[in-house]
């Protein structure tokens, strides 16, 4: 579908929204396409293509709320889906909260594009997709004994999307990706173990192409001989990618929906210094090139840069129109764009070489957080750090706090920023954390 | 519109899959002996058997070894409640074919989401880009496979209207709300899934599924002084409306006030190994992570999982038997016919302490040159099958949960969780504890929370020293994730000791 094609649809579905008894209405309409290869044994193990669209709609009827997705576009079935999904909200309960966005608040067009689509999606050559998955393996196939399984794959994908809601707010947005990905397995006296390392980008000429299947096969060699070390209170190192899993939380904690639901540990915090001083953290949706670039959100509000912790001091929630007008607190946008860490001046190896004794987590292995207290508990793996050197490959164990405790006991942040996430999180060194082990 | 206003009313759902269907289709030239149910199917797919067998001759045109297309049309729809009132719904369809071409253990998959013969011409020639070769294929006969019943029911969630739904969840707000002063909010949902899925094959096999799936629950948050505590309370099987009732309604509200109550006063134990009782029930969440994962036969195939080259092993004690079954009756995890047309077993994993079989999809059945056990599971008619999980667990043991219990000096116990995960080559696994209690002389002493629990998947089951004769299957809303897939399962465990793990915890 051409992007006037989904705007007609659009406008369409919801004029005849409109007649069948909505009074607001909001619809969106996404057309996405997509490929990937999967090599192992120097053969393709999966081929994998696909093209798929979908409406959105959701509803304000008589003061009640729904929201509906189909994927069966003929305008014969559409019409008869919004009906029943019309009928069907009218048998819910009132809900005063619920309207589209406040006009005023909408993205308005004229921005400068924000360089979130490759336009030369298509003109990938399939054979050089299946070239490349294939060059990764390569890197790795016969270069150590121990390997007992390779496989590379190349994916890329390509959406797009308008919107449109009956109280003049139109926007469309787009965006690519293309990535490469290695896994390897490899013997040891009696576990396999596994790593994997990935790369991807919004610009096919941008992905970096090299050193995939040589960085998964290094990880997976340092793991041999992985084992578990006793419990004890010690520094932890968390390298940039595998930072996010830790930083999730203190992000859900701000959710406007959290906070009504009392289920954040940062209910009115608004200006307190709630972590370290060293975490100053600013949410930019105008990155040009940037993986969480945008000029609106899901609700079709204008984003705004702002500044989400500042020296540790919280300085704004992610409120969505429902849950502002729960809250009485005015709408900022329900969700993230490109979160920019304030970097120290130490990459991970300079942040290992100032540990005394303490742990690096390349990996975490299930957990989970308490939303309503913040207390956390997660498997790790990694490594650990004596007198600033990695002595001893280690797994099988846990870390437990709480996230308050954690985030206010930052040693130093590092400068090695993760470009391939929206969260752009460089890796973080933390103090007096609690490992269980044996 | 064209159907009966009143009528449509009383219908609607939100969406009843079956209505969805347009207007009965002509079969045309059905020149095959098939029954008046798989007709049904072929009418709401809008297909014929000489269009399957055509899809299915260009998907084999470039020499593939076997080819199979799934038809699938899923309505979802959810009711939620927030704040005291039922004051949302969704609902979503989904619809289309997945084409998947086999060349030994390669394989070539697209999707269509229009149901034409141009169409799924299109996406067969793209599947059948894995082999590349030029062949003529000649289909066979149209073979029609009866499936299973392992999912009576009654009310077809098609049939019911949001009208009749909603009141059953308005009443758990109230339940809830009426049991405790301390609670100050609640969530709760009921989500009904509908699903026709179509299949055929190289081989000619044709056949179907009706499989219909129902989630309640709710989420209660209370509060004590300056705390705030939150947990939850949910039920999934494969059944009807008849399900909803009012017993059912008491029960999920005294467990989630129960289950968080119990939250005020726990705390954590300290940090490192020990023995963990698992209490019967949703504890087969150590079966599915310490060693159903690695019992996928994909992993082993590759060499990947820390079980490869271990069947036939003695790899737990005597007294293990540990099952993957999809055949229990409505059951979440259960499947008439698994997603690449196969029957369904009951599957000894470890018999007697032995491994005896690992989860097969059709590549892995091929490759070990055994019967498919009926693992060949997927997401939906967009994702490749591949060897997943049904209902795991282990039959009862001779001991008494007491017993058990009594034989710990320090240790906890564990029976409600929330997530776990594995490392499938280095085997280690892990488990979140939402609470659960000390084991201290022999007695369950202090309450716990928010613990993760991480082990070795190999050593873990050897470690295993005794169970109980209490086997429970745990009836919550369990999905499991594999390559991006979601799939819904279920476990249980008898209550079980085993010596040693890692609890998350405090070091002095």
């Amino acid at each position: 579908m051409t992007k006037e094609e989904k705007y007609s649809l659009a406008k369409w579905a919801m004029d005849h929204a409109l007649e069948k008894g909505a009074q607001q209405v909001s619809v969106s309409i996404a057309n996405s396409q997509s490929s990937s290869v999967e090599v192992r044994d120097e053969k393709i193990d999966k081929l994998e293509q696909a093209i798929q669209s979908g409406l959105s709609i959701r509803l304000f009827v008589d003061r009640k709320y729904s929201a509906h997705s189909t994927n069966r576009m003929k305008k014969k079935d559409l019409a008869r889906f919004i009906e029943e999904a019309i009928e069907g909200t009218k048998f819910l309960s009132e809900d005063e909260f619920r309207t589209l966005p406040e006009p005023a608040l909408y993205y308005k067009g004229g921005e400068k594009p924000l360089d979130t689509i490759d336009l030369d999606f298509s003109k990938v050559n399939p054979q050089t997709k299946i070239d490349l998955a294939f060059a990764i393996e390569k890197e790795v196939l016969e270069k150590d004994e121990r390997i007992i399984s390779v496989s590379a794959s190349y994916y890329d994908d390509l959406n797009e999307r308008v919107m449109v809601t009956s109280n003049g707010f139109e926007g469309h947005s787009s965006s690519s990706q293309f990535g490469l990905n290695a896994s390897v397995s490899v013997k040891s006296d009696d576990a396999r173990p596994e790593s994997y390392w990935g790369e991807s980008a919004i610009f096919f000429d941008k992905l970096k192409k090299e050193d995939i299947g040589k960085i998964a096969l290094k990880r997976a060699i340092d793991k041999i001989g992985q084992d578990k070390i006793a419990s004890g209170k010690m520094a932890m190192v968390v390298e940039n990618r595998q930072v996010g899993r830790i930083f999730g939380p203190l992000i859900s904690a701000l959710m406007g929906s959290a906070i009504q639901q009392k289920n954040s540990f940062l209910i009115d915090k608004l200006g307190e210094k709630i972590v370290s001083d060293k975490l100053t953290i600013t949410d930019d949706p105008f990155i040009i090139g940037g993986r969480g670039s945008r000029l609106f959100d899901g609700e079709g509000l204008a984003t705004k840069k702002r500044t989400v912790f500042e020296q540790g001091v919280l300085k704004t929630y992610y409120i969505d129109t429902y849950y502002g007008k729960k809250l009485e607190m005015d709408p900022t946008s329900g969700g993230t764009t490109n979160l920019v860490f304030e970097t120290g001046n130490k990459d991970v190896e300079a942040l290992i070489a100032s540990v005394e004794k303490g742990i690096l987590v390349a990996g975490f292995n299930g957990g989970n957080c308490n939303g309503t207290t913040g207390d956390f508990s997660y498997g790790i793996e990694g490594f650990l750090i004596e007198n600033g050197k990695i002595t001893q490959a280690i797994s099988e164990m846990n870390i437990t706090g709480n996230m308050k405790n954690l985030w206010s006991n930052i040693g130093e942040i590092g400068n090695d920023v993760n470009q391939s996430s929206s969260w752009l999180t460089p890796s973080i060194l933390f103090q007096d954390v609690d490992f269980s082990g044996i | 519109m064209n159907v009966n206003r009143r009528n449509f009313i009383k219908t609607s759902g939100m969406f009843a899959a079956g209505s969805v269907i347009l207007p009965p289709f002509v079969q045309s030239c059905q020149n095959v002996q098939i029954t008046d149910n798989v007709k049904s199917y072929l009418n709401h797919f809008e297909v014929s058997t000489e269009m399957l067998q055509k899809v299915i001759a260009t998907a084999m045109s470039k020499g593939g070894d076997y080819a199979d297309l799934f038809f699938e049309h899923k309505t979802t729809n959810s009711l939620g409640l927030e704040d005291g009132k039922v004051n949302r719904a969704y609902s979503n369809i989904d619809f289309g074919v997945g084409i998947r071409v086999l060349k030994g253990d390669q394989t070539g998959f697209a999707y269509s989401e229009t149901i034409s013969l141009n169409d799924m011409q299109n996406a067969a020639k793209m599947a059948a880009n894995i082999a590349n070769t030029k062949a003529t294929f000649n289909p066979g006969a149209v073979n029609e496979k009866t499936p299973s019943d392992f999912y009576k029911i009654v009310n077809k969630w098609d049939d019911v209207s949001v009208k009749d739904k909603v009141p059953f969840v308005q009443k758990i707000n109230d339940k809830v709300f009426a049991l405790d002063e301390k609670v100050i909010k609640v969530n709760a949902f009921l989500n009904d899934e509908t699903s026709y899925v179509l299949f055929f094959n190289s081989e000619g096999r044709l056949t179907y599924d009706y499989r219909p799936m129902i989630s309640f629950g709710v989420v209660c948050i209370m509060q004590k002084g300056d705390q705030v505590e939150n947990a939850y309370s949910a039920r999934s099987f494969r059944k009807g409306f008849e399900w909803l009732d009012d017993n059912l309604i008491d029960e999920l509200s005294k467990e989630a006030i129960d289950k968080t109550n119990i939250l005020f006063e726990a705390t954590k134990p300290k940090a490192g190994e020990m023995p963990v009782v698992m209490g019967a029930g949703g504890s087969g969440i150590l079966l599915h992570e310490a060693i159903g994962h690695t019992f996928e036969a994909d992993f082993n195939r590759k060499g990947t999982s820390i079980f490869s080259n271990k069947m036939g092993k003695k790899v737990a004690g005597d007294f293990i038997n540990i099952i993957d079954d999809g055949t229990l009756e409505n059951n979440r995890g259960s499947i008439n016919i698994d997603d690449e047309g196969n029957d369904v077993q009951r599957t000894y994993l470890v018999k007697d302490g032995i491994l005896n079989s690992y989860l097969h999809d059709k590549i892995s059945a091929n490759y070990y040159k055994v019967a498919p056990t009926g693992n060949g599971r997927r997401e939906s008619f967009r994702n490749i099958p591949i060897p997943r999980m049904r209902a795991t667990y282990m039959e009862n043991g001779t001991d008494s949960k007491e017993d058990i219990i009594s034989n710990v000096d320090y240790g906890v116990y564990v029976d409600n969780f929330s997530n776990g995960q594995v490392q499938i080559g280095a085997g280690d696994f892990t488990f979140f504890v939402k609470s659960g209690y000390l084991i201290e002389k022999g007695k369950l002493t202090q309450p716990i929370k928010d613990i993760n629990i991480i082990g070795n998947g190999p050593q873990a089951l050897s470690d295993i020293s005794m169970a109980a004769n209490d086997f429970l299957i745990d009836n919550g809303t369990w999905t499991c994730g594999k390559d991006g897939q979601s799939v819904p399962v279920t476990c249980g465990l008898p209550t079980v000791l085993v010596k040693k793990l890692t609890v998350g915890g405090t070091n002095a």
